[in-house]
């Protein structure tokens, strides 16, 4: 069973893509003890080398991001108004009237227009990325100054509910994989294996790209989060993979084709241990494997996500069960993989 | 200041949409509990006399207790929760937020947005709400068992404090009249006044002002001041339309208000030293003053506003020095005109 309360810690914390080291300080406390020896590149990315039983037959990285989508404060209007640019794929559609928090600890809010005051179609329109700002209640420029500097990351306020079987959080892509990873950390493992806790998947992929040249891998398993878009309104083919129904596995997306004879591997090893899987319908989005497959001369990867439905938005959601499953099959295909499986 | 602060925090955290007020109105009556007599009437209104209940002069204050919100108008084949609108909610700040649905249990929601990677980015147009569904992570049999037509949602936008003395929330339209309308009876607690003063927390504003319709009708004062909130300068709005954040009630002005009333306010207002602005309507103020004053025979009444961005979203601002003002000035009102009778 995955850690609900170290996802819940992890999830809490704030990091968006180029902060994230109170992500960082968090996992390396959380992993120090269990690791045989771990490295922070100049990134930020955490390298740690597990001890398994014995020496992995294929040099295996497993890999989950500990960035998160956020914001980033652009400037300061003489009012005391806060711009801002969205830091990875941010809908502008979600962001009117949303509470935030800037640079840490500063409670702000997104403002939208009063109704009211609604001209023509701006009714049914969603307001312009420039029209936006965050008000932290400042009357002047010099206000806002003395606590808020551009550059200062913003995220949304939040919740951490596990009602029902869900877990409705902020940041579970990717912390969810991080606690995955952690996770598996912390057990006696058949084969020594590769963690990279990876920065700046948000804005390309860049942590990754320099942890899997660093590590020099083999193989790679990227643990992450994937859209469900199994929700109201959405047509059934088109809503690539569903809540509940297990792990993710991908054989394409926007960045990668993943290794064929591992997607087969994760298929036969979640059919053998009942564990329930789904593959990905679409070729849509893309992660850290993008990266790392083409990395030196080359890394055989596979990738396996949770079902998350509004990734990218303030709450998003995925089921206990799936969590645990994940954790379930990467463990079985890690162990396959060091031990020369599908070779 | 903090005294003020919490009142309003604990009104604006308490439910209450338009004719479902009652757990609002059930905080009301503990903060107004230090008054002798507290009823709630036929339409859900919070009463409170006090002053010399005998006298023939009596003038009634009057502030909205509804919010806007959501009603649940079914549960669909997949457990997803369809609503209506309740009040003029804004439907561009719905897509991606946090709701919370008052079922059986209190349930965490978000309403359903599609991720960025599905779309292209380009789509401007906000759906209409009953194309809309609220995704609370259960299943249509779970879903049935806890949630029905006629259940109340509501964005929740937790009470902030921001910088200064400005706040951020939810309900502050308009709570922050509420609480303003409570300060004012704490002002005047221990003071002997020669006339009645009937204090109304009204039901059902943003519907049509039919809490303080009846009240009116009910209560039958000589004189009646409505306070509500108002625009405030916020980007996008033009600045003659609006008042300013923390620069003092809004004193309305309009055929419908009676003049006196108008005038009494804006000179104790200056000889009080309280800053105050003034807000010209050329008819109908869009507040209960409009039902008031039509009222049996007719109530002259007046209109005190308090200046708020971002009306009718979950990030509505307001400044408790402008709700303290309101409610000094309220106080000032009713020690002279309630001794003098003059007006």
């Amino acid at each position: 069973m995955a850690d609900l309360k170290l996802l819940e810690r992890l999830c809490t914390a704030q990091g968006i893509s180029g902060d994230e080291g109170a992500v960082r300080e968090m996992i390396l406390e959380e992993i120090t003890p269990y690791a045989e020896s771990v490295t922070v590149t100049p990134l930020g990315n955490i390298i740690a080398e597990k001890k398994g039983a014995q020496r992995a037959k294929t040099r295996l990285l497993l890999n989950a991001h500990m960035d998160e989508v956020g914001m980033i404060v652009t400037s300061i209007t003489k009012e005391g108004l806060l711009r801002f640019t969205p830091v990875g794929g941010i809908d502008r559609r979600i962001l009117p009237g949303k509470s935030v928090m800037v640079a840490g600890s500063i409670p702000g809010v997104i403002g939208a227009k009063p109704i009211h005051l609604l001209e023509g179609d701006e009714r049914e329109k969603a307001p312009s990325l420039d029209s936006l700002t965050i008000d932290i209640g400042a009357l002047s420029q010099e206000e806002a100054e003395k606590l808020v500097s551009p550059g200062d990351s913003v995220t949304f306020v939040s919740l951490f509910d596990t009602a029902h079987g869900m877990i409705r959080s902020r940041a579970i892509d990717d912390r969810a994989g991080c606690a995955i990873l952690i996770d598996l950390m912390k057990k006696e493992l058949p084969y020594d294996c590769t963690f990279v806790f990876a920065v700046q998947e948000e804005v390309g992929l860049r942590g990754s790209k320099t942890a899997a040249f660093a590590a020099k891998p083999e193989a790679a398993i990227v643990v992450e989060s994937t859209t469900a878009a199994d929700i109201a309104g959405v047509d059934p083919d088109k809503q690539v993979c569903r809540v509940g129904k297990g792990p993710v596995l991908s054989f394409m997306d926007r960045a990668t084709i993943y290794d064929r004879p591992y997607f087969q591997l994760a298929q036969k090893l979640a059919k053998e241990n009942e564990i329930p899987c789904q593959v990905k319908e679409a070729v849509a989005g893309g992660n850290d494997a993008g990266a790392i497959h083409v990395s030196r001369g080359g890394v055989r990867t596979a990738a396996i996500s949770l079902a998350c439905r509004y990734l990218h938005a303030p709450v998003g959601m995925i089921s206990q069960e799936d969590f645990h499953h994940a954790e379930a099959l990467v463990e079985k295909l890690a162990m396959a993989i060091a031990g020369g499986e599908a070779e | 200041m903090n005294q003020l602060q919490e009142i309003l925090f604990q009104l604006c955290q308490a439910p209450g949409v338009a004719g479902r007020e009652d757990g609002a109105a059930q905080t009301a009556r503990q903060l107004l509990s230090f008054l002798p007599d507290v009823t709630v009437d036929t339409m859900g209104s919070v009463v409170a006399h006090f002053g010399n209940l005998e006298s023939e002069h009596h003038i009634l204050l009057d502030a909205h207790l509804d919010q806007i919100g959501m009603l649940v108008t079914s549960v669909n084949e997949n457990g997803f929760v369809k609503v209506a609108r309740d009040g003029g909610m804004d439907r561009r700040v719905l897509p991606g937020s946090r709701v919370v649905v008052y079922g059986k249990e209190t349930l965490n929601g978000i309403v359903c947005c599609l991720p960025p990677h599905l779309t292209d980015g380009g789509e401007d147009k906000v759906p209409d709400i009953t194309e809309m569904a609220v995704d609370v992570g259960l299943s249509k049999e779970e879903a049935d068992a806890l949630i029905q037509p006629g259940d109340v949602v509501l964005l929740p936008g937790e009470p902030r404090r921001l910088l200064g003395s400005r706040v951020t929330g939810a309900a502050l339209d308009d709570r922050a009249g509420c609480a303003a309308l409570i300060r004012c009876a704490h002002l005047l607690q221990d003071e002997s006044l020669p006339c009645k003063v009937t204090l109304l927390l009204s039901t059902r504003e943003e519907v049509g002002s039919q809490g303080a319709e009846t009240a009116a009708f009910r209560e039958k004062p000589d004189l009646a001041i409505a306070v509500d909130v108002s625009f405030a300068e916020q980007p996008g709005v033009p600045a003659h339309k609006c008042g300013k954040l923390s620069e003092g009630p809004m004193i309305g002005i309009s055929p419908v208000l009676d003049k006196p009333i108008t005038d009494t306010l804006q000179r104790l207002a200056k000889e009080q030293d309280i800053p105050y602005q003034l807000e010209v309507m050329g008819g109908r103020t869009g507040t209960n003053a409009d039902e008031i004053n039509t009222t049996r025979s007719g109530i002259r009444c007046g209109l005190v506003s308090i200046p708020q961005r971002n009306m009718h979203t979950p990030a509505e601002i307001c400044d408790l020095s402008d709700i303290e003002n309101v409610a000094r000035l309220l106080a000032a009102f009713i020690r002279e005109v309630g001794t003098s009778w003059q007006i």
